[in-house]
This record gives structure tokens, C-alpha cells and sequence, in this order.
């Protein structure tokens, strides 16, 4: 369906995306104008202080929400055009989300919260192998409620990278987690990013993390205020916390 | 590799598990409007099956006629009568029966039974024994009823007077007759099992007894398909005029018959209008309840959109959820239904005596009643399901955004001071969310109402007895005469030993005539200003009978299509059999059977006689029944002697054994559904809360402070729905009262205190019941857990 036309390189182009929201009597401008490109293979993070328009950003490009004007491309087709339940199908194949607060489903064991995925996506990995990707491979039948915030947030980062998605979209996986848990998580996202190739994008406080990243986008008040190339991104095990 | 069982149906049942409580809650509430659905529709379909059987299997007569004595050569004359299809004379007597330990005998009607063939209509069902031999003269069969009431059995011998003479007859069998359902002795309001009974004696045997020999005193006909009634009866009272004929009369006026239609009008009325709200409550409350339960999961419905899932695929998972809950909810309302109905048919039984009473149920009550269910918790499913499904999937797992803040009304008229920081956390949240607090409210009251209804029919019944029996009715016995006498015969009876008052009454049975309206009925002459047997309205007022015209009820007026100041003709059906023309003075509202009423001296001057009384209303001295009841035996003229109490008992008994049975199953359905909805919104109020709660526990607020916050809330809600759902109550009872309407009885709206304060109580026990079990659950909060954000 989603098949390349132009722009090879380019997994995601957006073109003047602007959001607004209706607060009672006030309008919050959310998105203000982004203009953005991300290529296909790197590991990008979005910087940038609360309310700047990064989750809003994300939730548009992983189409879980409509820009108010501006378009969005993903592999070239246009977002905007795309019915419900086409964009239910590109969430569906090609993007695999980390949320903040893991949004596991606590009723299912790891195993099975890797599951709701792959028992609907059309090429998954078996979701042991997700699991032990993420390296939690002993904790197969552990409920939510069993497992620490780390943990969690592998096994949603397992359920999103099961259906072998063209791009991962993290907002703030390590925002709840302390210094070595958050290691180990993005580790996992860094280990998907290099062995597969995932186009990642992930949003962060944290400006150590920059340092991992191929491209460093920073968002002030709703725009981009910078973009900064890394030509030698570090490993996660050589920056500070 | 695709599992058999999926990651979504594994989460379905665990969640089900999880909310297993509610679940069987709702499952309840369901089964239980299925169920009276079911059981009523199942028992009221099975009662008229068993009446039609009955009535053609057992050659039920359309028409029927008395008279003083027909030679039985004038039956071919009858059978002439265009429309006339089967004939069959006979010969009936009225009898005195002895039953030893009665106060006074017992009456009997015995009729003649064919000596060598089966009767051509109205023929027996043989319950036991055998049938008679042709001029058998010493064995009848008897009716069922009575036997059961005196506990007779068979080769038991019953001593009877006919025609002065006395006899002890043997009884050889028991039968049952489409024509004696019910029987009625003379003089009695309500069938009397214990003094009145049925009999049958060989036709030759009973012609020999009472000297009817080649002659007829009854006739029954059927009449075939596209006879017109009107036309044959009016031809057969020309036929019988001469040999001392009686007004002839049809089913609607056969005293059996009036009382089965009568009793089951009374049924289906209650039989019906009960399920029906029941299953409308039900459905609403599961509606309600569905709908909360999947707004829960607006996060998680928010994320499997984000993953992917589709519209179709999150509805799909939802409905299974209710298919669970409709599937076992049905299977037991159903199952329950017919069980119960066919347990409620086998009491009915005994009351309604149809040879077959099979348990019968409708398929498409089944279906319409489950339908019905199934609809509206899908509907409440699916417009949750709906809203969490079109928010963006970003805002829909988002913790709902708090409330935009606005004063409270308390603020506004700055009267907040007066409240502690906890209530004012609980009014706020109840004026953030007025609508969601209003649909609890509802639900409660719902349940609170239909508690007051179910109950509110005893309150009716008895009310109505009350205003019948002692309010209006002040005498403690009535007793008939075997024909007019002279008014001084009252002298004789205020001697007797006990006896205070005494009060003439003089009864005529007439065929009252409005146009083309006709009603067969009596009219009582009483006194203008009676002290014992009066008429009351349903405002407790006397009716005044002075204005010299007719007073009756408005139902009568109703059926005679008449109003005041109308002429109505009276045609007397007694002796000489006077026409008169009456005018109607005044309507009434009488709860039970249509009366009409007269001036005393005026009906009697009318009829151009003397002071004559056919009955006497007495207030007696209890102390002294024993030697009243033996001097009212003594004398032969007295025909029937109505006990008050006893009246009232068999009234009782026959309401008891009727609409209160089904009411009595309403009344636990009713508490079941209460407990059901009350428990329901209270669980889900909890886990709407139980992160906020958690999150003000780690603030340092008490469980008990946080437990004050949750059932603050709940308590507001059932504070509310209790007046609610009184007032609901009360107008559900308004309407089944306005819709009882049958010619035995007009319900009045009655509802006792006892009876709103027993449903309030009752909703006050769930909730509070509901209140424990729900703090065992803040009890658990894990505050860690909580604010690791696993829900």
C-alpha cells in the first residue's frame, strides 16, 4: 500500500504543520509552522522544554492525531489523505509507539501484551523474540503489576517493535524512569535502531541523551528552533546521565 | 503463527474475571427482566390454552336458559331455532347439604347427568371414580372443589335435603365441569368452596326426586359458527315465556365464565404491565451499567487504537463482552422463567380448575425479551465504545483531562465556609459531572420504584377490602331468604340471641337496558340512611339513595353507555317479571363488582308490593354465634347466611392465591435488580476514581477520609434517587391501578407508608451493603502500585 515514490531517503517530511487547540475561550497554539524531514535509518531525538509541540509532533506524524494545516508524509503519501482505516493500517504495519506511561494492558502477562500485536500484524517477529530483543526473555508470563517501570517500558517496547515497523516513535520512554533503568531501556531502542535499521524518533528532557542521536530537533514554542547533525553518535554506555 | 486463543480474547475473559462481581450484578438484573417476562407470558398463555382446551374438549355451551318446568317435547321446538346447533336439556335442583361441624348447611345445586349416553354439552372431566350408573339413585358425582374443601372422598356418603326430602347420597366419583370453574351459592359474592358444592344425579333418579318426570327445568345449547346470539336467546325466552322461563343468557353472562375472564383480565392486566417494566428497567439499568463499564477502558482503548487495532475490531471485542453477559443472563432468565412459570402454573392450577394446564411458552416472548436485553446493552456498549474510539487515540489515553474549573454553586453563594474541604471535593465533583451523577440517580430510583410497586398491590387490595368490609359494610352478617317475605320477619330475626341490629334489603335480579346495551345484574333496595349495609364511593362518602331513582356504579353506567339522568329499562326477572323505567340519579365509584342501588320503599312500591325484604343486613355480638348460627339453621326460609369475616377471608384467599402469587416473585425480582444497580454504581464509581483516590492517599489523606470522598458521592446519588424513584413508583401504580378495570373490581391507588419505607430500606441495605463490599476494594489500594500508573 504504502509504497515509495520519491524522496527514497526521507521516511517522514512534514510541510508547515500547525495545531491548535480549543481551551474554553482560549486557543493554544500547539504547533506553529514545523517544517521537517527525517531520514530513514537514524535515531533522532526531540529536544525541548514542556509545551514546546514535541508529543503533538509525534502524535501527528504516527497519525494518531490531524495536523490543523500543513501536510505529513510518510514513504510519500500524504497522511492527511488517508481514510480511518488506512490510517489504522499504517499504524498498524509501520509504526511502533513507546509511550511515557507504558499503557500495557495490565489484565495480559508480558507474553501476551507483546501478543495483541503480532496476533494482528502481517509479518511479526514471534513475540518471544521481541522479548528477548529487550532482554526479558525470563519474564514471559509476568503481569504489569509484577514488573518494575523499567521492565514495562521494555515490554512496550517489545509490543512495538514485533511488528518489525518501519519507524519506532518514543515519547519520553525513560521520562518515569530512574538513570539505569533508563539505560537499559533506550539501550534496547539504540540495539533495534542499529540492527534493523528502525527509523527512530524519540523525545527526551534529557540532553545527554542528544548524544546517541544521528540528528538532535530542537522545539521552542511550538517551531523548530534548531536542528544539530551528529556525525559520531556515542554509544549509550559512554554518556552521562 | 496465529494462537487459537488471542491476546484480545484472553484480556476479554480476564477483564470479565476482573469485574466478575458486577458482571453477575448485571447478569442478574437481566435474567431477572427476562424472567418475569418470560413467566408471566409463559403462565397467562398456558391459562388460556387450558381454558380453550377445556371449554372445547368438554363442549363448553354457548347460550343457556332456566324455567319452572318444560315437557320435554318442547326441546325439538328449540332445536329449530335458526343458529341452534346441539341441544341439551336437563334438570337442576337446589339443594341443602349437612356437613357435619358447619354452622350452618351448605347449599348445593345438583344437576341431572344422562343415563345412557354422555352429556351432548357441558360434559364431565371424571377426576376420580367412576360415572353413574343409568338410574342409579343414591350415588352423585360431586365437584372437586367441594370434596377438597370438606376433605370427602369416595364412598363417602353426604346427606342432602331435595324437595324437603332428605337423603344420604353416596359419592361414586369426582368431576370437574367447563360450566362450574367457579361456583357461586346463592346470595354469595365469591366462590365459597366450602358452602357451595356441585353435584350430578342420574336423570331419571333426580326426575323421580323433584317430580319432573318427561320435563325439563335448564337448557344448554351450542350454536353453531354464524348463529347470532341476540337472535337465538331472544327467540328461546319467546319458546320458554310460557312454562316460567328465566331471561336466557350467553358465556359473558355465565357466572363461571365471568369470573375466569374476570380473574384472568386481572392477570394478564398485572401479568403484563409488570414484566414489561421490569424489562425496561432492566434493560435501561444494564444499558446504563455497560456503558460505565466500557468508559473504564478509554485508555486502553485509546492505546490499542494506537497500535493499530480498528473501529471493528475494538467493537467486536466490546460486544463479545456483552454477548457474555446477554448469553448467560438470557440463558438463566430463560431457563428461570419457564421453571418458575411452570411452578407458578401447578399453584394456579388449584385455582383455575382446568383439567389441562400444560406449561406453554411463546418462542417469541423468548425472543422479544432477550432481544430486547441484548439491544440495550449493546447500545450502551457500543455508544461507549463509540466515544473513547473517536477521540484521537493521543487523547484518549491521556488521564481524562481534569475539569475546566468553575465556582460551584457553593462559591457563588459563598456559603463554601460552611463545608469541609472533603464535602466540598464531593460537591464539586458532583457539579462537574452532573449528568453522569443524574443517570445514577435514575438508576437507583428505578430500582427503588418498581420495590414500591411490586408492593404497592397488596396496599391496593387491602385498602379496597377495608373500604368494602369495614368501612362501608358495618354489618357481621347477611342473610337471603328463600323468596320475599313480609317485612315483620325481621322481628323475628332481631330476637334471636346476639343480634343488635338489623336491617332490611330487598334484591331483585334484573336485566338493565340502555339502547342497544344490556347488563344482566341485581338491584339492591336499601335503606336512604342505613347504619350497617352501606354503599360507600371511593371518597368513603355514603351514596345516597333517597332521590328515588337509580344509584350505580360508574362501571355499570359505563357498560350501559348511560349518565345520570338517563332512562335505563329494568327488566325484572323475577315471578311476575315487571318492566320499569328507571332513571339513573347518581354515578358512583365502587371499587368491587357493579351495584346499582334504590330506595327500599320506593322499589318495593314500584314492584307494587307491600314491605317486602329478601335479605337482612345484622350486626350481631360475636360471644353469641354459637347459638345464632343454630337458631338462623332452624329457620328453613333463610337460604344463605354471609359471614363478613369470612368474606373477607375467601376474598383474601382469592387474591392471595391469584395476582399476589406472580406479585410476590415480582417483589424478589424487584429486590434483586435494586441490589444489582445499586452495587453496579457503586463498583464502577470506584474504579472511575481508584487513581485519584490513590493519588490523594499518598497525599495523606485517611481511607476513611478517602472512602468519605467515594461514598459522599454515592450517598448524594441515592439521597436523590430516593424521592425519584418514590415519585416513579407512585406513578407506575397510578397507571396499573388506572389499568385494572374489570367488572369484578376497580383498584384504588393505595400505597402505604410501610410500603415506601420498606423499598427505601431496602435500597438502603444495598447501598450500604455495596458500600462494604466497595471498601474492601479502597482497603486494597496499592499506592505504589497506583502511582507506578498501572491501572
Amino acid at each position: 500500500m504504502l509504497d515509495a515514490v520519491n524522496d527514497k531517503n526521507m521516511v517522514f517530511k512534514t510541510d508547515a504543520i500547525t495545531k491548535q487547540y480549543g481551551m474554553g475561550d482560549l486557543t493554544v497554539h500547539a504547533l506553529r509552522g514545523v517544517t521537517l524531514e527525517v531520514p530513514r535509518g537514524e535515531l533522532v531525538v526531540l529536544l525541548g522544554p514542556s509545551g514546546s509541540g514535541k508529543s503533538t509532533f509525534l502524535n501527528i506524524i504516527g497519525g494518531l492525531d490531524q495536523p490543523t494545516s500543513g501536510d505529513v508524509h510518510f514513504e510519500g503519501h500524504a497522511l492527511a489523505d488517508m481514510t480511518d482505516r488506512e490510517l489504522t493500517y499504517f499504524r498498524r504495519e509501520h509504526v511502533g509507539f513507546v509511550f511515557q506511561s507504558y499503557n500495557l494492558v495490565p489484565s495480559l502477562t508480558a507474553l501476551e501484551n507483546v501478543e495483541l500485536i503480532t496476533d494482528i500484524a502481517e509479518n511479526p517477529m514471534p513475540a518471544k523474540e521481541a522479548l528477548e530483543i529487550v532482554k526479558l526473555k525470563d519474564r514471559l508470563n509476568h503481569f504489569p503489576s509484577q514488573l518494575s517501570g523499567g521492565e514495562q517500558q521494555r515490554v512496550a517496547i517489545a509490543r512495538a517493535i514485533a511488528k518489525r515497523p518501519e519507524v519506532m516513535l518514543c515519547d519520553e520512554p525513560t521520562g518515569a524512569l530512574d538513570s539505569e533503568t533508563g539505560i537499559l531501556v533506550l539501550e534496547a531502542l539504540q540495539n533495534v535502531n542499529h540492527t534493523y535499521g528502525t527509523t527512530t524518533i524519540i523525545i527526551t528532557h534529557n540532553a545527554a541523551i542528544a548524544n546517541v542521536a544521528d540528528r538532535v530537533i530542537y522545539f521552542a514554542d511550538g517551531q523548530v528552533a534548531k536542528v544539530v547533525k551528529n556525525d559520531h553518535p556515542k554509544d549509550i554506555h559512554e554518556i552521562g546521565w | 503463527m496465529r494462537q487459537v486463543i488471542t491476546a484480545m480474547n484472553r484480556k476479554l475473559l480476564r477483564d470479565l474475571w476482573n469485574i466478575k462481581g458486577q458482571l453477575v450484578a448485571i447478569i442478574f438484573v437481566m435474567a431477572s427482566g427476562i424472567m418475569s417476562f418470560v413467566l408471566s407470558f409463559g403462565v397467562i398463555d398456558s391459562l388460556e390454552l387450558g381454558r380453550d382446551v377445556y371449554y372445547d374438549r368438554y363442549e363448553f355451551a354457548d347460550v343457556w336458559a332456566s324455567a319452572k318446568r318444560v315437557p320435554e317435547g318442547v326441546k325439538e321446538q328449540i332445536a329449530e331455532i335458526n343458529g341452534v346447533a346441539q341441544i341439551e336439556t336437563r334438570v337442576t335442583f337446589g339443594a341443602t347439604v349437612q356437613v357435619e361441624g358447619m354452622d350452618v348447611p351448605a347449599s348445593g345445586r345438583i344437576l341431572s347427568y344422562p343415563d345412557e349416553r354422555e352429556p351432548l354439552l357441558d360434559k364431565l372431566y371424571l377426576k376420580s371414580g367412576r360415572l353413574l350408573n343409568p338410574d342409579e339413585e343414591d350415588a352423585i358425582l360431586a365437584s372437586e372443589a367441594f370434596v377438597v374443601a370438606h376433605g370427602f372422598t369416595l364412598g363417602d356418603h353426604i346427606d342432602m335435603v331435595i324437595n324437603g326430602k332428605k337423603r344420604s347420597l353416596k359419592i361414586v366419583g369426582i368431576a370437574l365441569s367447563p360450566e362450574y370453574v367457579y361456583s357461586l351459592g346463592p346470595g354469595a359474592l365469591f366462590p365459597d368452596d366450602k358452602r357451595f358444592g356441585v353435584f350430578w344425579m342420574s336423570r331419571r333418579a333426580l326426575e323421580a326426586a323433584v317430580n319432573m318426570d318427561g320435563a325439563f327445568n335448564n337448557v344448554a345449547l351450542r350454536l353453531s359458527r354464524d348463529a347470532n346470539v341476540e337472535e337465538v336467546k331472544a327467540e328461546l325466552d319467546r319458546i320458554l315465556k310460557q312454562y316460567g322461563g328465566l331471561i336466557s343468557f350467553d358465556r359473558s353472562e355465565q357466572m363461571s365464565n365471568w369470573y375466569v375472564e374476570n380473574e384472568l383480565t386481572q392477570l394478564k392486566t398485572t401479568g403484563t404491565i409488570t414484566p414489561i417494566i421490569f424489562l425496561c428497567v432492566a434493560a435501561f439499568l444494564v444499558n446504563v451499567v455497560m456503558t460505565r463499564q466500557v468508559a473504564t477502558q478509554r485508555v486502553q482503548i485509546g492505546m490499542l487504537k494506537a497500535v493499530g487495532y480498528s473501529n471493528a475490531e475494538l467493537a467486536a471485542h466490546y460486544l463479545k463482552m456483552v454477548m457474555v453477559v446477554v448469553v448467560i443472563g438470557s440463558l438463566l432468565g430463560l431457563a428461570g422463567g419457564v421453571w418458575l412459570g411452570s411452578g407458578l402454573l401447578n399453584i394456579y392450577s388449584q385455582f383455575f380448575r382446568f383439567p389441562y394446564l400444560h406449561y406453554t411458552y411463546s418462542v417469541d416472548i423468548m425472543i422479544l425479551s432477550v432481544g430486547f436485553c441484548a439491544a440495550a446493552a449493546t447500545a450502551g456498549t457500543w455508544i461507549a465504545m463509540k466515544q473513547a474510539a473517536d477521540l484521537p487515540p493521543a487523547e484518549a489515553m491521556r488521564p481524562e483531562a481534569p475539569t475546566e474549573f468553575k465556582e460551584t454553586i457553593l462559591e457563588r453563594l459563598d456559603i463554601d465556609k460552611f463545608f469541609s474541604f472533603l464535602s466540598r471535593i464531593v460537591l464539586r465533583q458532583l457539579e462537574r459531572r452532573p449528568i453522569r451523577a443524574f443517570f445514577s440517580a435514575i438508576g437507583v430510583g428505578f430500582a427503588l420504584a418498581i420495590l414500591v410497586f411490586a408492593n404497592s398491590m397488596t396496599d391496593s387490595m387491602n385498602y379496597m377490602m377495608d373500604v368494602q368490609y369495614n368501612i362501608g359494610n358495618r354489618e357481621t352478617i347477611l342473610l337471603g331468604f328463600v323468596e320475599p317475605r313480609a317485612i315483620s320477619a325481621l322481628e323475628e330475626i332481631r330476637l334471636m340471641p346476639g343480634v343488635m341490629k338489623v336491617e332490611p334489603l330487598r334484591d331483585i335480579p334484573v336485566l338493565l337496558k340502555h339502547g342497544h346495551l344490556s347488563k344482566r345484574t341485581g338491584i339492591s333496595g336499601i335503606r336512604p340512611d342505613p347504619d350497617l349495609h352501606r354503599v360507600l364511593d371511593q371518597s368513603l362518602k355514603p351514596v345516597d339513595v333517597s332521590g328515588g331513582g337509580l344509584v350505580m356504579s360508574r362501571k355499570l353506567a359505563e357498560l350501559l353507555g348511560a349518565k345520570v339522568g338517563d332512562m335505563i329499562d329494568v327488566d325484572v326477572l323475577e315471578e311476575r317479571r315487571p318492566q320499569l323505567s328507571l332513571p339513573i340519579a347518581a354515578v358512583y365509584d365502587e371499587f368491587v363488582g357493579i351495584g346499582a342501588y334504590m330506595d327500599i320503599d320506593r322499589l318495593n312500591s314500584l314492584l307494587n308490593e307491600g314491605p317486602v325484604v329478601t335479605g337482612a343486613a345484622l350486626m350481631t355480638d360475636p360471644n353469641w354465634n354459637g347459638p345464632l348460627y343454630q337458631n338462623i339453621k332452624d329457620v328453613p326460609a333463610i337460604i344463605s347466611m354471609a359471614i363478613m369475616v369470612r368474606m373477607r377471608e375467601i376474598f383474601e384467599q382469592m387474591m392471595d392465591e391469584n395476582m399476589m402469587r406472580m406479585m410476590a416473585v415480582y417483589i424478589i425480582f424487584a429486590g434483586v435488580i435494586a441490589f444489582g444497580v445499586i452495587y453496579n454504581t457503586a463498583r464502577i464509581a470506584f474504579s472511575e476514581r481508584s487513581r485519584e483516590l490513590a493519588a490523594l492517599r499518598v497525599l495523606g489523606l485517611t481511607k476513611g477520609e478517602v472512602a468519605y470522598i467515594l461514598f459522599g458521592e454515592l450517598g448524594f446519588v441515592v439521597m436523590v434517587a430516593i424521592p425519584m424513584g418514590l415519585l416513579i413508583g407512585y406513578g407506575l401504580c397510578a397507571g396499573m391501578v388506572a389499568s385494572l378495570d374489570t367488572e369484578l373490581f376497580r383498584m384504588p391507588l393505595y400505597i402505604k407508608n410501610d410500603t415506601y419505607a420498606y423499598a427505601v430500606i431496602v435500597v438502603l441495605i444495598s447501598a450500604l451493603i455495596s458500600f462494604y463490599l466497595v471498601w474492601r476494594q479502597v482497603d486494597k489500594i496499592d499506592l505504589v502500585a497506583a502511582q507506578k500508573g498501572v491501572e
